[in-house]
């Protein structure tokens, strides 16, 4: 049973149509990232299912129940942000304890100064629960600080303890990682992750970054021009994409292009280079796509395809080589290794090496082909 | 100093960069005649103070005939009123200080009229920020059809002199009888259009994922007004007290209309008038005592929130 669906959710901002007929199924205690370049409607969507902005079509189920037109706080969910939108002027503790406050306290025990003396008892059990959900979060020593005096971490850690406290039907997250450093935000990747597997609950997480999708969903949306454009686990989207959008943002080094055609016979051929053969008959022109893992290099002369290199990114472990090939705008990018590319100067001319097995094939509107290969064969 | 500098580059002439580097204190023509125009407005604007304070030590011929310069000579003088009430000439002789500040109290109720002036200047400000903080955040934080034509309402009202509707506004209040009373005094005040705007401006700076958040939470949008927004918007609510109640304080021109009888309701500025030209002729003295003890909370006010004022009125308390 899906613990979330929407279905066929549009929404236009004036003019602007955001979103066109959205539909989605999250399973209920799975890590669903919804990613996708900024403007394409991923935080809309989510915002929608949260209750904060009303879609002009279709319906919101959560646990089969229709939500559409509830408001956001009876939905039980909750909302972690990029700006973390903790209140300024109270403490992490009273930050945690609000939407227990309201969800579980009568008017008047809310009252300031005069509700905690009325309802000792029951501001003793919150607090035992906020104590409860710092614990888990190890930022015990932090609940009686005031946001500005936390570090961002710091801050993300607390907003997510906001949200934790109430036990939610399942967290939404609106890219909250991404006001961090660098380092902290790989560490709180693995963090997220981890407490994801130790709550059970169903994550919805919104990115722009393709590599926090791939690293910590279980599944993901690939989202572009307000539709979902591919759902399926990371793997899944990384190495068998439906179109050219999703292998393009999918991905870093980005996928290499190349410009191709299949012929009358099926013969798939780029830069003048034959890659193999499909069964087919259909000659049109095609866009192939070649992970830089996918390409190696070979000497000079000794390939298919021959450039000059044009920068040598290192990373360490990988040695990314950007090479100028005739024939494409882009430099065509390969993963090579620290000792294969030591020798290598900058304008050097080498060849690649292209294993066609990999190759992904797209017709001229983006959309994937797939093909029985009758043959296609590793170029060297 | 920066334009030196680009002057200098421009220039490439080392003398030119030698002048420009020289580094600590640098005498720049531009600042001092800055600074010159300045001092000379801040002493356009405390003349008028100095020569209050100054009267209100003197004694009446030495403010006629401007002699004794800031503290007056402090010598005793004869209080004609007091012998016009039959004392004895020994007994009515009284120094200018004591005289002036002791007949600013005695002659009017001034504390009566100070308690006015808070009471009237608290209610207004209170009702201003109970009705603007809620108009402040649905126009800058609710979509809804029209709420560019009520802002442009807003600033509109911004333009409309008091003056000009004071007197269809004491029209209905004498119509509704409630001229002499309090409620004249505070009505026609409590929907602050600046308070509006000011607020409404600040309201725009507050992130919108921070009232998303308190929505999540549970909070209704009342709630989201007074438990979110109000705190958050401290400074420019102080920078708006101040100017509210500067304002109600020191007004003269409205108090003077609608209370026309009742000299309990007089309001501080009212209180002057008290030593203006009767029979008696004017009493500067204590008139500017008074007026010394009128402006004095609003000051001593002003110093203690000075920082935090200046930050309300550009707007950067949050960041």
């Amino acid at each position: 049973m899906s613990a979330i669906a929407l279905e066929g959710i549009e929404k236009s901002f004036g003019a602007t149509r955001v979103l066109g007929g959205v539909d989605l199924d999250i399973r209920a205690g799975e890590f669903l990232t919804l990613v996708g370049p900024s403007g394409c409607g991923k935080s809309t969507l989510l915002r929608i299912l949260a209750g904060l902005e009303a879609p002009d079509r279709g319906r919101v189920l959560i646990g089969g129940a229709e939500v559409t037109g509830l408001r956001a706080a009876a939905r039980n969910l909750a909302m972690v942000f990029q700006s973390y939108a903790l209140y300024p002027h109270l403490t992490v503790a009273e930050n945690m304890m609000t939407p227990l406050k309201l969800r579980d306290l009568p008017r008047a025990a809310r009252l300031p100064v005069l509700g905690p003396l009325l309802a000792r008892d029951r501001y003793r059990a919150l607090r035992a629960e906020v104590d409860r959900t710092a614990r888990i979060l190890k930022i015990e020593p932090l609940l009686d600080r005031k946001p500005g005096q936390l570090s961002g971490g710091q801050r993300q850690r607390a907003a997510l303890g906001r949200a934790m406290v109430r036990n939610p039907v399942a967290f939404l997250m609106d890219e909250p990682l991404s006001n961090l450093d660098a380092a902290l935000r790989v560490h709180m990747r693995a963090e997220l992750s981890e407490l994801h597997r130790r709550l059970g609950t169903t994550f919805v997480y919104v990115t722009h970054d393709q590599a926090e999708a791939l690293t910590m969903s279980d599944r993901m949306a690939v989202m572009q021009d307000g539709a979902i454009l591919q759902t399926g686990a990371p793997e899944e989207v990384y190495a068998d994409p439906d179109s050219l959008d999703v292998a393009r943002f999918v991905g870093s080094p980005a996928i290499n292009i190349l410009p191709g055609r299949i012929d009358g016979t099926g013969g798939l051929g780029a830069l003048g280079t034959a890659l193999g053969r499909f069964r087919t008959t259909d000659a049109q022109k095609v866009a192939i796509g070649l992970r830089p893992e996918h390409l190696s290099l070979a000497p000079a002369g000794a390939s298919g395809f021959e450039g000059a290199v044009r920068h040598r990114e290192n990373l360490g472990a990988d040695v990314f080589l950007h090479v100028d090939v005739e024939g494409i705008d882009r430099p065509v990018v390969l993963r090579t290794t620290p000792t294969e590319t030591r020798d290598l100067a900058i304008g050097a001319a080498v060849g690649i090496d292209a294993d066609a097995r990999a190759a992904l094939v797209f017709d001229e509107t983006g959309r994937r082909l797939r093909f029985e290969a009758a043959e296609l064969v590793r170029i060297a | 100093m920066a334009d030196v500098g680009q002057a200098a580059f421009r220039n490439a002439a080392p003398r030119a960069v030698d002048g420009a580097s020289s580094g600590g204190f640098r005498f720049s023509t531009r600042e001092a005649i800055k600074h010159a125009v300045l001092i000379l407005g801040a002493l356009i604007v405390l003349l008028p103070f100095y020569v209050m304070v100054s009267y209100s030590f003197k004694a009446p011929h030495e403010i006629m005939q401007n002699t004794g310069g800031f503290f007056g000579a402090q010598e005793l003088f004869r209080d004609d009123f007091c012998i016009k009430l039959g004392n004895a000439e020994e007994d009515c002789m009284v120094r200018p200080l004591n005289y002036n500040y002791t007949t600013a109290f005695e002659k009017a109720p001034l504390i009566r009229y100070l308690a006015n002036g808070v009471i009237v200047t608290v209610s207004i400000f209170l009702i201003q920020v109970l009705v603007a903080l809620p108009c402040a955040y649905a126009l800058a934080k609710l979509r809804f059809w029209g709420r560019e034509a009520v802002f442009g309402l807003v600033l509109f009202c911004l333009l409309i002199p008091v003056h000009a509707i004071a007197l269809p506004l004491y029209i209905m209040l004498a119509q509704l009888g409630l001229t002499n009373s309090y409620a004249a005094l505070i009505i026609p005040w409590t929907i602050s259009v600046f308070g509006i705007f000011l607020m409404r401006q600040f309201f725009m700076t507050v992130p919108d994922d921070l009232i998303d958040a308190a929505r999540m939470d549970g909070m209704s949008e009342y709630s989201i007004v007074w438990n979110v927004m109000l705190p958050t918007a401290i400074p420019a609510l102080l920078a708006f007290g101040i100017f509210s109640v500067v304002a109600h304080w020191n007004d003269y021109f409205w108090p003077r209309i609608v209370i026309t009888g009742n000299r309990d309701l007089f309001t501080p500025p009212l209180g002057l008038r008290e030593f203006k030209g009767d029979a008696d002729g004017d009493n500067f003295g204590p008139m500017m005592a008074t007026a010394c003890i009128i402006v004095t909370p609003l000051i001593v006010a002003f110093l203690l929130a000075q920082r935090r004022f200046i930050e309300g009125i550009t707007l950067s308390g949050m960041k």
